[in-house]
């Protein structure tokens, strides 16, 4: 019982990573309707610029939880304004091959600099050691991302259901033309929403920087889940796929204690039993 | 009936001159295939710095002045059976090449393993450390150099075992090279006195390890035995070190660390580490001459790790066999048996020999990781704690369960 407990627990940290992501993508999907396959990139860049920060800047890692998502959210407008942009309108397929195609550059370059084992990033001095809970022993850091990514996601959730910005750009997405005859500038919000998500991508690099190696290959591995993550809760729902980021990390996390040679596909077989059932995800809407 | 089979018998004689002919006419061209792991989890400790390491056997061997054309070209197999075997087979089908190096990934390196066969070309791994391709896989076809799962399990793990550590739990990367470590270092283990207490099976290249690092844990065992490589060993070892495992008693026994595994880990996670490899850049002043000129041609500037290093003493073995052969005979049994019957020597492994069963015979090494402190340069990473003799570190004969032993 007590082992359960712990996966449990470890399933919620694994959880985390994959809210954050997930959440990233809902924003991005909800509010442009693009299927942003370069998200997975994105994260490791967070992370590779939470590794230059610290070693080239000597700039902390409490900074670089600020700095890199602004670096990379900046990064991401640059290419919203100057690609995303013109593919407005068009099928999702088109964004998302344009983003593929992007991930792929991205790690490309990243790989022929630095290799794929990865570089080394230590965990801050504040968060070193762990606590006994009786159960296990939990690392400080881990309880730190946990609740770190739940302030984080409820802050975005709230910021775009809850406040005036949040309606504009819902509203802005369900009829941007009517919105602009009210005097908003509906691109630049669109690009400012892109670079939020990818903010968020970033974010999370930098917070798993320290538990993985910041490889070139990071977001590879994690996007694929991620979209699993966000298929299962339904495109768009920005509550639905935190929810489901945080119960795919246990439902994965007691997989591998019970029949870990499937942990990394009982994701999938989640996905097609819920499309299978209810095609629109979750807490999806009929489209 | 009589005037058709001389007509055969004219036939059969005119083809055989034909194709004798034709050998003779490429006599000194040679085709090398670096099949590695061009961009995955493996890329670093093979991939690019293999090929490399295959160009520099061939420029070494100082055979293109004697009118020998040798080629190197390369293949990523993706870590994927499938798309390794493709390739292989286009190797040999269209692009006609006559050996195949490295090819990491156990899993890989089997199915491999089967082609070259099929093929009759030559296989001299490096990369795959399942100790079955000079055992029940084993190939008249195949060379096997550098390191493998036996050697692994009779050196580190035997020497944890002696050490006092004789309850083990595994973690396990799920697939042939994973199954055949645990396997050999199970047998060790036991036949030292020791006990598996448990143990699990984790997919390739898996990311989080919390899971069953905390299984680990709870089982008690003394020593933590990780039969996983690369990116999984790295991950496994920077995560155990945040659950406290170090401190509550129970060792970690990285059964295979590789140089840019330690690179990755950083030496402040990394130090204290005992493991095994049979080459080491700063071994000698032989070693460091040629890791000095591989370096340069790097693009990171690393230099070799073993598996590199093997991948260049294979190719300049089986080039001094072509040589002593006269020329190439296109006929993979044929050159394995003349590699076999010449002794091995180079800077980077010294003397060995190649047994019937393909398997290298070289020198093994115990190595301990530095303290942060006690590292002088970016790659100054190992400390010498031991020498272990060929015959003692790779599986005997009398053991070996290959079939061209049976002759």
């Amino acid at each position: 019982m007590q082992a359960l407990y712990a996966q449990l627990l470890v399933g919620l940290i694994n959880g985390s990573f994959y809210a954050l992501l997930s959440l990233g993508l809902a924003v991005i999907f909800g509010m442009l309707n693009i299927i942003n396959f370069a998200h997975g990139a994105l994260y490791m860049m967070g992370a590779f610029v939470a590794y230059f920060l610290l070693n080239i800047g000597g700039i902390s890692y409490w900074w670089a939880l600020l700095l890199a998502p602004v670096i990379v959210g900046i990064f991401g407008m640059i290419l919203e304004r100057t690609m995303l942009q013109w593919l407005t309108g068009l099928d999702h397929l088109y964004g998302l091959l344009l983003t593929f195609g992007i991930a792929l550059i991205v790690q490309g370059v990243f790989q022929n600099y630095f290799g794929s084992s990865g570089l080394p990033y230590a965990i801050p001095d504040q968060l070193k050691g762990g606590m006994n809970l009786g159960f296990m022993f939990l690392p400080v850091y881990r309880g730190w991302v946990v609740i770190f990514s739940l302030v984080v996601c409820l802050a975005t959730w709230f910021l775009i259901e809850k406040t005036r910005l949040g309606a504009y750009l819902r509203a802005a997405t369900e009829n941007p033309t009517l919105v602009r005859a009210f005097g908003i500038n509906v691109p630049r919000m669109i690009t400012l929403t892109y670079g939020l998500g990818v903010g968020l991508a970033a974010l999370a690099g930098v917070l798993s920087a320290p538990i993985n190696q910041v490889r070139p290959l990071m977001g590879a591995d994690l996007i694929i889940v991620v979209f699993a993550v966000v298929v299962i809760g339904g495109m768009g729902s920005i509550m639905g796929s935190i929810i489901t980021g945080f119960a795919l990390g246990v439902i994965e996390g007691l997989t591998k204690y019970f029949y870990p040679e499937a942990s990394n596909t009982v994701v999938f077989v989640l996905m097609v039993l819920v499309l299978l059932v209810k095609p629109t995800g979750l807490t999806g809407r009929a489209a | 009936m009589k005037t058709r089979s001389i007509a055969s018998l004219l036939l059969t004689t005119a083809l055989t001159f034909a194709a004798a002919g034709e050998a003779s006419a490429q006599d000194k061209a040679v085709k090398i295939g670096a099949l590695s792991d061009q961009s995955g989890l493996y890329a670093d400790l093979g991939g690019p710095g293999s090929t490399l390491a295959a160009q520099m056997a061939v420029e070494d061997s100082g055979l293109a002045a004697k009118g020998w054309k040798i080629d190197v070209i390369s293949g990523d197999h993706q870590n994927k059976p499938d798309i390794g075997t493709a390739i292989a087979r286009q190797w040999f089908d269209v692009d006609k090449v006559d050996v195949i190096v490295d090819v990491p990934n156990s899993g890989v390196a089997l199915a491999v393993n089967n082609v070259v066969k099929e093929k009759n070309g030559v296989y001299i791994n490096s990369g795959a450390a399942t100790s079955d391709l000079t055992n029940a896989q084993c190939s008249p076809n195949t060379v096997h150099w550098t390191y493998d799962t036996y050697m692994l399990a009779h050196t580190t793990g035997q020497a944890l075992v002696k050490a006092g550590g004789d309850t083990w739990f595994f973690l396990t990367a799920d697939y042939a090279f994973g199954a055949a470590l645990e396997r050999d270092t199970t047998a060790v283990v036991t036949a030292n006195g020791g006990k598996v207490v448990g143990g699990v099976k984790h997919p390739l290249n898996t990311p989080d390890f919390s899971s069953f690092l905390l299984q680990a844990q709870a089982s008690k065992a003394k020593i933590i035995g990780l039969a996983n490589a690369g990116g999984d060993t790295t991950n496994t070892i920077k995560q155990a070190a945040e659950f406290g495992i170090g401190k509550g008693g129970q060792k970690l026994a990285a059964l295979l660390l590789f140089l840019t595994d330690v690179k990755a880990l950083g030496l402040e996670t990394a130090q204290g580490l005992n493991f095994t490899e049979t080459f080491y850049w700063d071994m000698d002043d032989k070693a460091r001459a040629f890791s000095k000129r591989f370096a340069a041609k790097m693009k990171n500037s690393a230099p070799p790790t073993m598996v590199q290093a093997g991948v260049y003493a294979g190719v300049r073995h089986y080039l001094k066999a072509l040589e002593a052969l006269g020329g190439n005979p296109h006929d993979g049994v044929k050159v394995v048996e003349k590699m076999k019957s010449m002794p091995t020597e180079d800077d980077l492994f010294g003397k060995g020999e190649i047994q019937p069963n393909g398997r290298t015979i070289h020198n093994a090494y115990l190595f301990e990781v530095k303290k942060p402190s006690e590292s002088k340069g970016p790659w100054d990473f190992y400390k010498l704690v031991g020498t272990v003799p060929g015959d003692q570190a790779f599986t005997p004969l009398s053991e070996s369960k290959c079939a061209l032993l049976k002759k």
